[in-house]
C-alpha cells in the first residue's frame, strides 16, 4: 500500500437530535436540506469511509448521542472510540434548553479525548444557526463559543456556526478538511505559481464529490473582493445545481458532475473544470478573450502534467515534481 | 404595439346597468354610489380619490394604444394562494417563506418591467368586485388574462361558482379576455387524485358556462404548485399568449435550433424566468429545470465575481454580453447567451456534431440576437435614450 495513502478517524458527537447525521448526509452522500427529514435517530456508531482527494480517506464515526450511547462510549467502550482520532467534531444544537448539561458531557468527552488522543484537533459546530433572528445570530455564536472554549482543556478548538440551509454548513466542513489534507503546502505553493503565471485573480480547488473548497488562492486584485463567504457560496450553488442535473438526467447525484464550465461576462471570466481525479479547478481571470483561452490552455497542460504524475504512482498527482511543467507553458503576454 | 385583447367594451346587454344612461358611456357602467362606497373602493383599489373613475378611464383608453401595459389580475377565493404565487415568480421568495405571508387585504399592484412592461394585480379572496360599486373598466380594462387560483386541496365548489359568475359578468363586455385557472397546491395530492380532481374542475366550469349559454370559452386550465417548477411554466404560457409577435419569436427561434443542432431552446426573461418563447418542439420539463436552474447558477456567481474596482482591468477585447456554457456528466451542454437587458437564450445540446461547432453556435445566436433585438425594438430603448 502506498504510504502516502491516509486514513484519518473522524469522530462526530454530539446530543440526540443536534443534526451529526443530517449534515454527513448533505455533504457527503448527496441529501438535500429538505431530505434529512427521512433520517432516523442514529444507533451506537455508524462508520462510513469517505474518499476525500484520492490518497486521503476519512474514516466517519458518527456517534448516536442519546445518553445510554453515550454513556457506553465513555465507559466500557472508551479505548475503542477515542484512541487513534484526527479529528473530533462536537456539534451543539442551538436550540438546547440544558447547555450547562450538554457542556457537561462535552467535558467529559474531551477528557476521554486527552486520554488517548492528546493530538487529535477538535472542531465544533453550533448547528441549526438558521433558528436564531438574524440579528442576534453573532453575538449568540459568540457567546455560546466563548462557553465551549472554556471547557476544551488544552485543546485548541475551532468553532463555526452552521446551518444546512445555508452555505454556512461548506464553510465548516471545508476548514474541517482543510485540516487533514497531505501535502497541503506543496499543493498551495503549486496554485499560487500558477495562479501568476495566468493572472488569475482567484483559483480555488474544489474536491470532486463534496464541492468543498480543498484550498484557494487569490491575487492582490482578488483579494479586493467584498464578498467574504464566496467560496461556500460556490459550493452550494454548483452543489444545487449537481442535484438538478441528476435529477433530469436520471442519475444519482453521485456519479452526476460537471465535465467543463466556462462563463465569460463582462467583467470576469471564469473556467471550471477536471483537474485531477478528485478534485476541479475553478479559475477567475479578468475579461479578454484571448487571456481566457490562453488561461484555459494552461490549465489543461497542467492537468496532463498531474494525471503523469499520478499514473507515476504518486497518487493524486500531488505532491508535485517541482514547477517543471510550470516554465513549458505559454505566456499570456 | 397594440395588443389585441385591449377593446373598448361593449355593452352586450343591459341586465347589470342601471338606468338607460349606461349605453351612452362607453367606458363602464355608470353607477350610483355614496360617498362612503367611493371612498371604500378607493381604498381597495388603491387609486387617489378625487378624479372621477369615469373621466380617468376615459383618458387611459386614449392613451391605451400606444403605451399599452397589459394587466394580469390574479384572483380566486381568499388563502387560495394568490400572494404566495406572486411573490415566489415575481421577486423571488422561497417558497417555504410564503407560509408567513399575510393575508392581502387591499388590490396589490406591482409592475413589472422587462421585455415588456406589464401589471400585476394581486386581488384580496373577499373582495365583491363585482358589485356596482366597483369600476369594472378599471378592472377589466386594458386586461391580459384573468388568473383565477383555486386551492385543489380544498373544497373547490364555491371557487368554481364565483370563477363562473366573474367569467359571465366579464365576458359581455370583454369578450377577448383570456381567463386562465390555476388548479393550485398540487403538490399535496397523489398523482390520481391530481388528474381525477384537475378533470372536475374543468367539467364543472364548461358545464356550467355552456348552460348559461356561453359555449367554447377561452378558459387554459394548469396544474400548479409553487414548489416546483409547474408555476413558473404556467406563467410563461400566460404571458406567451400576451406577446404580440410570438410566432415570429417562435420562427426565429427554430430557424436557429434546427441549424444549430439544439435539442431544446427557450427563451427566458432573466428576472422572472418565465420563459416568453421556445421552439416549438413538445416541453421537456427535465430540460425546463436545467435551463432555469443553469440561469440560476449563472446569475449567482456573477453576483460572486462583479464587484468593481479600479484596479481591475480586463486584459484584451470580449463580447460586452455575457456567454455561458456547461457540459454535464453525461455529455449534454447547457448554452447560454444573454440577448439583450432582460433576456437570455438558452438551449439544450446533446448532438455530438454541433457541439464541436461552439465558434459557429456563438455566431448564429449574435445574429438571432440582432433578429430578436429588431422584433422587440420598443419602449425600453426609448425610454433608456429619455433618461
Amino acid at each position: 500500500m502506498d504510504a502516502r495513502k491516509k486514513k484519518r478517524k473522524v469522530l462526530l458527537m454530539g446530543k440526540s437530535g443536534s443534526g451529526k447525521s443530517s449534515m454527513r448526509s448533505i455533504i457527503f452522500s448527496n441529501y438535500v436540506a429538505k431530505d434529512v427529514r427521512r433520517l432516523g435517530a442514529t444507533i451506537d456508531v455508524e462508520h462510513s469511509h469517505v474518499k476525500f482527494m484520492g490518497n486521503l480517506t476519512l474514516n466517519l464515526w458518527d456517534c448516536g448521542g442519546q445518553d445510554a450511547f453515550m454513556e457506553t462510549y465513555l465507559a466500557s467502550q472508551r479505548g475503542n472510540i477515542f484512541s487513534d482520532v484526527a479529528v473530533l467534531i462536537y456539534v451543539f444544537d442551538i436550540e438546547s434548553r440544558e447547555v450547562e448539561r450538554d457542556l457537561d458531557t462535552y467535558n467529559a468527552i474531551i477528557e476521554a479525548l486527552r486520554e488517548f488522543s492528546p493530538n487529535a484537533y477538535v472542531f465544533c459546530l453550533v448547528h441549526k444557526m438558521d433558528l436564531i433572528q438574524g440579528e442576534h445570530r453573532q453575538r449568540i455564536y459568540e457567546e455560546r463559543s466563548a462557553l465551549i472554549r472554556s471547557r476544551s482543556a488544552h485543546f485548541r478548538v475551532d468553532t463555526f456556526g452552521s446551518s444546512i440551509w445555508d452555505q454556512s454548513l461548506y464553510k465548516a466542513w471545508a476548514g474541517i478538511v482543510h485540516k487533514l489534507i497531505p501535502n497541503l503546502t506543496v499543493i498551495e505553493r503549486f496554485l499560487t505559481a500558477f495562479a501568476k503565471k495566468i493572472d488569475a485573480e482567484e483559483v480555488i480547488l474544489f474536491e470532486r464529490s463534496t464541492f468543498l473548497t480543498v484550498t484557494s488562492v487569490t491575487s492582490e486584485v482578488g483579494d479586493l473582493n467584498p464578498i467574504y463567504d464566496r467560496h461556500e457560496r460556490l459550493s452550494n450553488i454548483m452543489k444545487a445545481f449537481k442535484h438538478c442535473a441528476a435529477r433530469n438526467t436520471l442519475t444519482t447525484p453521485a456519479s452526476a458532475g460537471f465535465v467543463v464550465m466556462h462563463t465569460k461576462t463582462p467583467q470576469f471570466n471564469i473556467f471550471l473544470g477536471r483537474f485531477t481525479d478528485n478534485t476541479y479547478i475553478f479559475l477567475v481571470v479578468p475579461p479578454g478573450e484571448a487571456a481566457y483561452n490562453c488561461a484555459v490552455l494552461n490549465t489543461m497542460l497542467a492537468r496532463e502534467g498531474f494525471s503523469k504524475a499520478a499514473a507515476g504512482g504518486r497518487g493524486d498527482g500531488f505532491p508535485l515534481p517541482p514547477p517543471r511543467h510550470l516554465r513549458t507553458m505559454l505566456r499570456t503576454d | 404595439m397594440p395588443f389585441p385583447t385591449i377593446s373598448r367594451p361593449r355593452p352586450i346587454n343591459t341586465r347589470f346597468e342601471h338606468g338607460s344612461d349606461a349605453s351612452v358611456s362607453l367606458s363602464s357602467p355608470v353607477t350610483h354610489k355614496t360617498s362612503a362606497q367611493l371612498s371604500l373602493e378607493h381604498l381597495l383599489q388603491g387609486t387617489t380619490p378625487g378624479v372621477p373613475a369615469q373621466a380617468k378611464s376615459g383618458s387611459v383608453s386614449s392613451t391605451k394604444a400606444r403605451d399599452a401595459k397589459p394587466r394580469l389580475l390574479l384572483m380566486g377565493l381568499r388563502r387560495s394562494g394568490k400572494s404566495s404565487i406572486a411573490s415566489v415568480v415575481f421577486h423571488k421568495m422561497p417558497p417555504n417563506e410564503t407560509l408567513f405571508l399575510e393575508s392581502t387585504t387591499r388590490i396589490q399592484k406591482d409592475s413589472i418591467h422587462s421585455f415588456m412592461d406589464f401589471q400585476v394585480w394581486d386581488f384580496p379572496g373577499q373582495l365583491e368586485y363585482l358589485e356596482p360599486s366597483f369600476d369594472l373598466e378599471d378592472i377589466f380594462g386594458s386586461l391580459g388574462a384573468l388568473v383565477w387560483v383555486i386551492d385543489a386541496q380544498d373544497d373547490y365548489l364555491d371557487s368554481v361558482a364565483r370563477l363562473n359568475r366573474t367569467i359571465l359578468t366579464v365576458q359581455q363586455y370583454y369578450p377577448g379576455i383570456n381567463i386562465e385557472v390555476f388548479i393550485h397546491k398540487v403538490d399535496g395530492l397523489s398523482d390520481e387524485y391530481r388528474t381525477d380532481t384537475f378533470q372536475d374542475i374543468v367539467q364543472r366550469i364548461s358545464d356550467e358556462l355552456s348552460d348559461a349559454g356561453y359555449e367554447n370559452a377561452p378558459v387554459h386550465y394548469y396544474l400548479t404548485s409553487i414548489y416546483d417548477y409547474s408555476v413558473f411554466e404556467a406563467f410563461s404560457k400566460v404571458i406567451q399568449k400576451l406577446i404580440p409577435n410570438l410566432s415570429t419569436l417562435e420562427n426565429l427561434i427554430n430557424t436557429l435550433g434546427n441549424n444549430c443542432g439544439f435539442e431544446k431552446t427557450y427563451l427566458f426573461d432573466v428576472l422572472s424566468k418565465i420563459y416568453i418563447a421556445s421552439d416549438t418542439r413538445p416541453v421537456d420539463m427535465a430540460c425546463y429545470e436545467m435551463c432555469s436552474d443553469y440561469i440560476d447558477v449563472i446569475v449567482d456567481i456573477s453576483e460572486l465575481y462583479s464587484w468593481d474596482h479600479p484596479d481591475r482591468k480586463p486584459k484584451g477585447d470580449q463580447i460586452q454580453e455575457a456567454e455561458s456554457h456547461v457540459v454535464l456528466h453525461d455529455e449534454t451542454m447547457i448554452h447560454l447567451m444573454e440577448m439583450n437587458k432582460y433576456l437570455c437564450l438558452v438551449s439544450v445540446i446533446r448532438n455530438s456534431e454541433s457541439k464541436e461547432k461552439r465558434g459557429l453556435i456563438d455566431m448564429n445566436c449574435r445574429t438571432f440576437q440582432d433578429a430578436l433585438n429588431d422584433v422587440f425594438s420598443r419602449s425600453w430603448e426609448q425610454d433608456e435614450q429619455s433618461t
